[in-house]
């Protein structure tokens, strides 16, 4: 099957026009044609024109930029689709479904009405379609591109699957057809091609196998569970819950992965159902660990009148490697335990690490991130003292650049004792920050008669005094 | 010669604490050690800066929990302590507790063999509390960069009560115990 629109046709499913589009991709600083309907390739556009070329001949083209990944994935969607035809269905480059039918065509009554079928369920899909069917692999690629009725032997070279030079040079040798090909020598060929072009020929002919490799689905790591009777109890529902979770574990060891969101779909037998979320703290795939985390959202389900089916699925998974039981410590994984039930219950992202970061402005020297994403933080550096406790700046009555003998904060009077610094700290000037918008600042460390131990600073470009911070 | 203590015994451990005063955040950083948990809600606007909690410990075996009310932070520190993975919850309280609140955290912290401790606001101390203490910065004519602190212990439950003045030193992570300025040495005694 070979779909020489693709991703035009991807696109225009959605918004059907007459009018020509094309799809645009940007190769080597040139805006490029990728992929045109038929309106547009009927007015002598190409692929791989440059689109300021294309404007000219054709003013009212709509274009719009190419999405390779889009149409990669709308790819996949049809190789799924196409696998009711036959279970051995594998990608053939970019735009083609390689289909090996072998035993399935009896199913639809012959080849013919199955290659209708397919036919009309494109037609219907609005997607251009291409079919060749032989008996190899090769043949059916050159069938699908180059006619459908086609005798082999007639094809041009091209149909081979070999790239364009090679395609010249044997026209110029005076090899225009398959069958030319067939009745030369193979010996010189080989010689002056290599050995890429015999093999393409024999595997189109069948002399040399090629098979069809299909895809693996990608694991689906659900599991459900249909109940003869509607349970209304937190020890049944937990219990279902287990016997859920029991095989989607063994499934994600299999697979390597651990859960790290999961969702508990509970139907009720009037159809409502309600949904319970669990993200982890941590990749998991132990059954006997997960299920206690489940415990505070299924408490809060409403039965209603009783729970007849029960889905658990992880949302989202992330690899995670076989680990040696024994020795390993499990302090961590204890912890990561409790950061989800916390996390449960005021979101997963309000726990967090103290990150250091590069700058020397107190605010953001550091960086609080979620636990669950990082990993307790090596190398703080702290060059000079800092407080323990940072509040927004507030001014205090004083004069003059030298630290003030007597000032009032927060009501109270204080003496100062001792006054360490000055430290400058200047602002970053790549940052718009208005709290610091006056500029330098030159930091105070001030031990008060009283005790208290405050972080003043003094603002030489706008005159000031500001307490920033509490040492202790 | 200077008596000196790990920080940690004079906290009776499977209880909860509490803790006011200036140096209060000094005394939980102090206390915290290696693995703490630190609750603090979400609001409050002065920021922990882990640069000055740098040198009683750590600041990376922290972890801060930013839940939005008093109620979730209550409910967050129950089941810290009730868990056991993390050694030391620090909860700042913004309001004060009743009995049934202080107890429950209690035996939450018996539960787990946690040891709490609350940063309080002077005066919102809660009856359930095993200690209550009062941390102030005191000057100290002698030494740039000092951490002398006076810490008095205004209420116990099984012990008597003290003042007791203390100097943390960064280098070897001990806390020690020094007499009060002005006065002789050998005043002041080991906490129990």
């Amino acid at each position: 099957m070979w779909f020489p629109r693709l991703a035009s046709n991807r696109v225009l499913r959605g918004c059907p026009s007459e009018t020509p589009f094309a799809l645009i991709r940007k190769d080597a600083n040139a805006e490029r044609l990728y992929c045109l309907n038929e309106a547009a390739q009927s007015l002598g556009l190409h692929r791989g024109m440059s689109l300021a070329d294309a404007r000219a001949l054709c003013p009212d083209l709509r274009s719009q930029p190419a999405r390779p990944d889009l149409d990669a994935r709308f790819l996949g969607v049809l190789r799924r689709w196409a696998m009711r035809y036959c279970p051995w269905v594998g990608r053939e480059g970019e735009d083609g479904l390689v289909l090996d039918v072998t035993g399935s065509t009896h199913l639809w009554g012959g080849e013919e009405t199955m290659l209708g079928d397919m036919r009309a369920a494109m037609a219907r899909a609005g997607v251009a379609l291409r079919l060749g069917l032989a008996a190899t692999r090769g043949a059916s690629w050159a069938r699908a591109h180059y006619g459908e009725e086609a005798d082999l032997a007639q094809l041009p070279v091209a149909a081979l699957r070999v790239d364009t030079e090679t395609v010249t040079a044997l026209q110029r040798l005076g090899l225009r057809t398959i069958g030319d090909l067939q009745g030369a020598a193979r010996a010189p060929l080989a010689r002056r091609f290599g050995l890429e072009l015999l093999l393409r020929l024999d595997q189109a002919m069948g002399a040399v196998p090629e098979p069809v490799t299909p895809e693996a689905e990608p694991p689906h790591y659900a599991t459900r569970m249909t109940l003869p009777e509607p349970i209304g109890l937190v020890t049944d529902v937990m219990g279902v819950t287990e016997r859920l979770l029991k095989p989607l574990c063994a499934k994600l060891l299999a697979q390597h992965m651990g859960a790290r969101r999961l969702t508990l779909t509970l139907r009720r037998v009037d159809q409502a159902s309600q949904q319970v979320e669990l993200r982890l703290a941590a990749p998991m795939r132990d059954a006997a660990r997960i299920l206690p985390l489940f415990q505070r959202g299924v408490d809060t389900v409403d039965a209603g009148f009783g729970i007849d089916m029960m889905r658990l699925e992880a949302v989202q998974v992330e690899p995670l490697a076989v680990q040696q039981i024994g020795s390993a410590d499990h302090s961590a994984d204890q912890l990561n335990d409790l950061i989800t039930r916390i996390g449960t219950r005021i979101g997963l992202e309000n726990i967090q690490r103290f990150q250091p970061t590069d700058s020397h402005i107190p605010e953001r020297s550091f960086l609080t991130v979620p636990a669950t994403h990082s990993l307790p933080a090596s190398g703080w550096q702290v060059p000079r003292p800092r407080p323990i406790t940072l509040f927004p700046p507030e001014p205090i009555m004083a004069k003059g650049a030298e630290p003030p003998a007597r000032f009032r904060w927060r009501r109270m009077a204080f003496t100062t004792g001792r006054a360490t610094g000055p430290e400058r700290i200047a602002p970053e000037w790549w940052r718009e920050d208005p709290a610091w918008a006056s500029g330098l600042r030159d930091y105070w460390r001030i031990d008060t008669r009283e005790g208290r131990r405050l972080w003043l600073f003094y603002t030489p470009q706008k005159p000031g005094w500001y307490v920033q911070g509490e040492f202790a | 010669m200077r008596p000196s203590l790990k920080p940690k015994p004079f906290l009776r451990s499977t209880r909860v604490h509490e803790v006011c005063g200036p140096a209060a955040f000094a005394f939980a950083a102090l206390c915290a050690g290696k693995q703490a948990l630190w609750i603090r809600e979400a609001w409050l606007a002065d920021i922990v800066l882990p640069q000055g909690m740098e040198i009683y410990g750590a600041p990376s075996g922290i972890l801060l929990a930013r839940p939005a009310s008093q109620i979730d932070a209550l409910a967050v520190a129950e089941e810290a302590l009730k868990d056991g993975a993390a050694p030391f919850v620090i909860l700042e309280i913004t309001r004060p507790l009743d009995l049934r609140e202080g107890r429950r955290l209690q035996l939450a912290a018996k539960a787990g063999g946690t040891t709490g401790l609350c940063i309080i606001p002077e005066g919102m101390g809660s009856n359930a509390a095993e200690t209550r203490w009062r941390a102030t910065p005191v000057f100290d004519p002698d030494r740039e960069d000092s951490t002398l602190m006076r810490w008095e212990s205004i209420k116990n439950k099984s012990g008597t009560l003290g003042v007791w003045y203390v100097r943390w030193d960064p280098q070897t992570h001990h806390l020690h115990v020094v007499p009060p300025v002005g006065l002789q040495p050998g005043s002041a005694g080991l906490p129990e």
